[in-house]
């Protein structure tokens, strides 16, 4: 009688203490998929503050520069096309674009001295320069977190829950050009 | 990273426990030197220790920002339109250690170069600067001295600082009461020792010399337990940095900036315990070494940062930091390491700063200055800024650059 007993009484406490285990590990991994989701929405209002910004650059640019239409144009599509992209992967390579298209202005910019000293184009360079860091600073965080995520999900033991409960691997935001690896640097 | 904030708590914990015992003997001590018997001059003089402590951790735990704050005179700057590149560089850096809300942000009005942070937690932080600093520091050094604090309070350094400083304040206080209480009213203890019993007058002076020691060695104990941390938390903090900005060279060439100004002393001797909040020690201009250091020195700190080779992890700061300061053990703990170690890209090279950017940071730095003393100034649709003294009370005024006329409302 007693032995039987205790017998249950381990046995109990042994699936209770996986329980909790279980327990434990799928609320650590919430709580790691939202801190992604939380990078991802820091990134995501960086890029719109970028998106917001252009249209006011092509203006002032276009006061001094109204014959650079081409490149203005091309700015202005790229940011149309960064504006509509859906998903981590395709909005990547959407904004790689509009860097590179952001890139080719500033150089154009560069053969106008009355728009550089414009105090206007001065505060909205400081500003450009501000958000394609502050782009950089927010992808930098959210690969950090998505490789921290996509690292626990993969091992041992946590796996088991994972896949489970369907906690499937985030992409990383990456840039498709290399020489953008780096944080850009908008010189004027 | 998280990790290294558990092994900071830790470590902590065991600081402020050694600290505590600490206290608690002197406490203890100087109860029985006046009254002998463990079970009440012994737990009185405890309970007052902690009491005393107790008072000083609740003050400074509500107030302590704003007394430190307002005792530097800093002024909070409250839209970012006052100092865009310095707003802009701790959002930046906000982002990039994925802090829950961009830290207030305060300027000093001083021409002396530091910097330094406060704040309980994370969510209630603040940054402040000195003029100077926003005068000399282009972008990219700036960046690395706000990195830098926005790493204290990513790794909780201030909350453990403060703990630390107000223990240490607490035992100096006791300390320096007993031995003042000695020198001169002496006297009323061993009148009141000689009227007991002969054992008790024995175990009464025994007491007695054991408080003084206690009373002389403790102020000391506490202070080389709290620089010893305070020193580690600056590498930590260098470390942070250097993750965040990914650019090394950019905090390494600021710190060169601010130890080769001669800058005036920002703090009184009096303020010894908040000087490891700052980013170089605001009591000396050059960061010397020794055990009552609050900060290593500023050019091994540099060494460090530019013996990094390429990489801008915690490995590299830690494998330079072995290699420079001659040290043995881990910065970090082994995960850490392995999460944040090797695959951090380095930031190229920034390009030299051009005579504009210079020109147009001094000339922020500068209006700042007046505007703290209650010079206005106002933006011209030109692009030109007029100022206006705290005296000028008509309501236009005519642009010195297009000769336009502003209202002075807009």
């Amino acid at each position: 009688m007693g032995g039987a007993l205790i017998a249950l009484l381990v046995i109990g406490g042994l699936v209770l203490l996986v329980i909790l285990w279980f327990i434990a590990t799928y609320n650590g991994l919430v709580r790691l998929r939202n801190q992604v989701k939380e990078a991802w929405a820091q990134i995501d209002v960086q890029l719109k503050r970028r998106h917001d910004l252009i249209p006011n650059l092509v203006e002032t640019v276009k006061g001094y520069a109204g014959h650079e239409r081409q490149t203005l144009e091309e700015v202005m599509r790229a940011r149309a096309a960064a504006v509509s992209a859906h998903g981590v992967g395709e909005q990547a390579q959407a904004e790689s674009q509009l860097s590179g298209a952001l890139g080719r202005l500033l150089m154009v910019v560069e053969q106008y001295p009355d728009l550089k000293a414009n105090q206007n184009f001065l505060a909205l360079q400081e500003e450009l320069t501000s958000t394609e860091n502050k782009i950089g600073f927010s992808r930098q965080f959210y690969n950090e977190q998505v490789m921290q995520y996509n690292t626990r999900i993969q091992q041992i033991p946590a796996n088991l829950v994972a896949g489970m409960f369907q906690f499937r691997e985030e992409a990383f935001f990456e840039l498709e050009d290399k020489s953008e690896r780096a944080v850009p640097q908008v010189k004027f | 990273m998280w990790e290294a904030i558990a092994a900071n708590r830790r470590r902590s914990r065991l600081l402020l426990a050694l600290m505590a015992l600490l206290l608690a003997a002197l406490g203890g001590a100087i109860g029985m030197s006046i009254d002998p018997d463990p079970a009440t001059g012994g737990v009185f003089g405890v309970l007052a220790a902690l009491a005393v402590f107790g008072v000083m951790t609740l003050v400074s735990l509500t107030a302590g920002e704003a007394i430190l704050l307002k005792s530097m005179g800093a002024r909070k700057l409250e839209t970012p339109a006052e100092a865009r590149r310095l707003f802009n560089v701790v959002e930046e850096m906000t982002l990039a250690a994925g802090l829950p809300r961009r830290p207030d942000v305060y300027v000093l009005d001083t021409d002396s170069l530091n910097a330094f942070a406060v704040g309980r937690n994370p969510e209630r932080a603040a940054v402040a600067v000195t003029i100077g600093l926003l005068r000399k520091l282009n972008r990219d050094e700036l960046q690395g001295v706000v990195a830098h604090e926005i790493g204290h309070v990513r790794n909780l350094d201030i909350r453990f600082l403060t703990l630390a400083a107000v223990m240490m304040g607490s035992i100096a206080l006791i300390s320096d009461v007993f031995l003042r209480a000695f020198l001169h009213g002496g006297r009323h203890t061993s009148r009141r020792g000689r009227d007991s019993r002969d054992g008790g007058n024995q175990a009464q002076a025994i007491m007695l010399l054991v408080a003084l020691a206690l009373a002389i060695l403790a102020p000391l104990c506490a202070q080389l337990l709290y620089f010893a941390c305070s020193r580690r938390r600056e590498y930590l903090a260098d470390a942070s940095a250097a993750r965040f900005t990914r650019f090394p060279e950019g905090l390494a060439s600021a710190l060169e900036k601010i130890s080769g100004h001669a800058g005036g002393r920002l703090l009184g001797k009096q303020n010894r315990a908040v000087a490891p909040m700052f980013i170089v020690n605001p009591l000396r201009a050059m960061g010397g070494g020794g055990l009552f250091a609050t900060h290593p020195p500023t050019d091994r700190r540099i060494a460090i940062l530019r013996a990094m080779a390429g990489g801008a992890g915690f490995a590299e700061y830690e494998r330079a930091w072995r290699e420079r300061a001659g040290e043995r053990g881990a910065l970090f703990g082994e995960r850490t390491r392995a999460e944040a170690g090797e695959r951090v890209p380095r930031r190229a090279a920034a390009p030299a700063e051009e005579q504009r950017d210079a020109v147009a940071r001094a000339r922020e730095a500068l209006r700042h200055r007046r505007g703290g003393s209650g010079w206005e100034t106002i933006a011209c649709r030109c692009g030109g800024h007029v100022s206006l003294s705290p005296t000028f009370s008509a309501e236009r005024v005519e642009c010195p650059r297009c000769h336009r006329t502003i209202r002075v409302t807009d």
